[in-house]
């Protein structure tokens, strides 16, 4: 079963359209990767998966069921592209609300902010508040609250973005080791070498899914050594 | 639970943010100090001209609710009145007493009038009546007939300001839409702010209520518990309307400049003001707001000392307006997702 199918999906803003007919699946246990320059839809695309918002034409599935429904935000982890936390409290204040909103109570709740806060290496710094975070941090802060419930779904939009090149390879190390223990995981980048460790990339260019492949699928498909090179043949041979 | 969680999260925000937590309590006990000074004081003297009388009859009007001067001519007093020296000049042309009145303050062109009228009396020997309070007395100050008021204006106004600008702050930072990725109900939002806040407002209503009653002397001859369940309710209209007004502003500015749309005229309706000279339809626009409601039931506690029967109409009002807009809010969230 896939984990997220998204069927023949467009939606609009008034006149705009900003995704046009968009069709993709999900496997179970891969990192998907969509690949695409700022403004292409990628983040569009992404609330559309969660429910948060809903397309005007087309279907989204999650685990088979049809989106948005309630029932479903309980079972995916989700990290937005701005970091959405209260900076006038703690990391750790902030780690017991969202756990709160997942469930998670008393000693469970414990040990799961404890865990989530280990993954990301934020454990000296569970007491300070938001604000005395820096950018790559408060990124981290971010990410280990999506892991709080221990979702089966990851869902990720530009997770690594302002994070120093050992952190960002660090996080990868753990997305890996989340997807060995069989975390799905989708997640957006503009970013070439990033997208390369994913295992399946869909590029999206100007709303339209121009391809959905391996990093290596798409480079044989385009006759290219690498993925930017592929990007640009494969998007429509215009570089945005 | 989740909404528990909200609310904890909010008190915690709240606890930080000691800017907001002196608004919200100091600076209405700072205002209605004020006011108590400025409404509370010694009655004001007129300085009243007296302008050719003869010296016995100037002897008789000496009363001790003016300051009185005597002039020689007519000419002198109006040129005393002239230089601001004088609020009104009092003399007897052609046996027919005739007050001119600097003017420009009709608060004080009233009280020449009232204590030459007086004076007038006592020296016709007209008997002076026996007066009688149904409701508060003598000594019942205007500090101590719009308090009421103020009390709940003050309960409404920072809750209205707060609310409005937290849920704003949520919206922009992102954190709303965040919030709006868990499993979180909409209605579960909105009663997470009501209780978070209500905690607040409800300690802000009892402190502000204590304040006005047991520091600055104001009249109250009703229920305590009333006050503040007045209180609550209003404070609860204003937080939800507050919530829902901030999803049309895009920034603080905008929700300051609601002020002037939604507040002020409430203000002129809630009873401060004296709305019976003004157009019986205009008058009706009083009962869309919430305020009015509130204003009417503090008076009649405070001042007539009113039971729950008398002005369950107002709490019922109260309460329909913060359901209307709870249910709006929650409405309102659609925009933040889609379900
Ligand atoms: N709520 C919205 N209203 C109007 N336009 C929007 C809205 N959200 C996104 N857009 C537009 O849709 C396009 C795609 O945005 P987005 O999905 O955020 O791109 P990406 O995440 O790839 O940078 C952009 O042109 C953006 O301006
Ligand atoms: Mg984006």
């Amino acid at each position: 079963m896939h984990v997220v199918d998204v069927l023949s999906v467009t939606r609009r803003f008034g006149a705009k359209t900003v995704l046009k007919d968009v069709t993709l699946s999900v496997e179970r246990g891969e990192i998907f990767g969509l690949l695409g320059p700022s403004g292409s839809g990628k983040t569009t695309l992404i609330k559309l998966m969660t429910g948060i918002d809903k397309s005007d034409e087309g279907t989204v599935r999650m685990l088979g069921e049809q989106m948005p429904k309630l029932a479903m935000l309980q079972r995916f982890g989700y990290m937005a592209q701005s970091d959405a936390l209260y900076q006038e409290l703690t990391a750790l204040e902030n780690l017991q609300f969202f756990a709160s909103l997942y469930g998670l109570s008393g000693s469970r709740r414990k040990e799961r902010i404890q865990a989530a806060m280990k993954v990301v290496d934020l454990l000296d710094h569970l007491n300070k508040p938001v604000a005395a975070y820096s950018g790559g941090m408060k990124r981290r802060l971010s990410l280990a609250i999506s892991l709080l419930h221990e979702p089966e779904l990851l869902i990720l939009d530009e997770p690594t973005v302002g994070i120093d090149p050992v952190l960002r390879q660090s996080i990868w190390n753990e997305l890996t080791a989340l997807k060995e223990r069989g975390t799905t995981i989708i997640l957006t980048t503009h970013v070439m070498d990033e997208a390369e460790k994913c295992d399946r990339i869909g590029l999206i260019r100007n709303g339209e899914l121009t391809a959905v492949d391996s990093p290596e699928g798409l480079k044989s498909a385009s006759g290219t050594d690498s993925l930017e090179q592929a990007f640009i043949v494969l998007g429509g041979g215009v570089r945005a | 639970m989740r909404t528990r969680a909200l609310a904890i999260r909010i008190i915690r925000q709240f606890l930080r943010d000691k800017r907001t937590l002196a608004l919200l309590f100091l600076a209405p006990l700072l205002v209605l100090t004020l006011m108590h000074f400025v409404f509370n004081g010694q009655q004001v003297k007129p300085h009243i001209g007296v302008a050719g009388i003869a010296p016995q009859m100037y002897e008789s009007l000496n009363i001790k609710d003016a300051n009185l001067t005597s002039y020689d001519n007519q000419k002198d007093a109006e040129k005393a009145l002239k230089n601001g020296d004088l609020d009104a000049v009092f003399s007897i042309v052609n046996g027919q007493p005739a007050i001119l009145m600097e003017g420009s303050d009709p608060a004080v062109s009233r009280s020449v009038i009232l204590v030459l009228q007086k004076a007038l009396q006592v020296n016709l020997n007209v008997p002076k009546p026996n007066v009688s309070y149904l409701h508060g007395g003598e000594d019942l100050s205007s500090f101590d007939s719009f308090g009421p008021v103020l009390i709940g204006f003050f309960s409404f106004f920072f809750v209205f300001l707060l609310a409005g600008v937290a849920f704003l702050r949520e919206r922009t930072t992102g954190t709303l839409e965040r919030l709006m990725a868990t499993p979180i109900r909409r209605s579960e939002v909105v009663g997470g702010y009501l209780l978070g806040f209500g905690v607040f407002t409800l300690l802000q209503a009892s402190l502000i209520a204590w304040y006005s009653i047991s520091v600055l002397g104001m009249y109250m001859v009703g229920a305590v518990g009333l006050v503040l369940l007045v209180n609550l309710l209003l404070t609860l209209t204003a937080l939800t309307l507050g919530t829902l007004l901030s999803s049309y502003a895009r920034s603080e500015f905008q929700i300051i400049q609601f002020i002037p749309i939604v507040i002020v005229p409430q203000v002129f309706f809630s009873g401060l003001f004296n709305l019976d000279a003004m157009e019986p339809w205009l008058q009706k626009i009083s009962y869309a707001m919430p305020l009015y409601y509130g204003a009417d039931a503090m008076r009649s506690i405070m001042i007539r000392g009113e039971a729950f029967s008398d002005i369950q109409l107002d709490i019922f009002v109260l309460l329909g307006f913060s359901i209307l807009f709870a249910l709006l809010n929650i409405l309102a969230l659609k925009k933040q997702r889609a379900i």
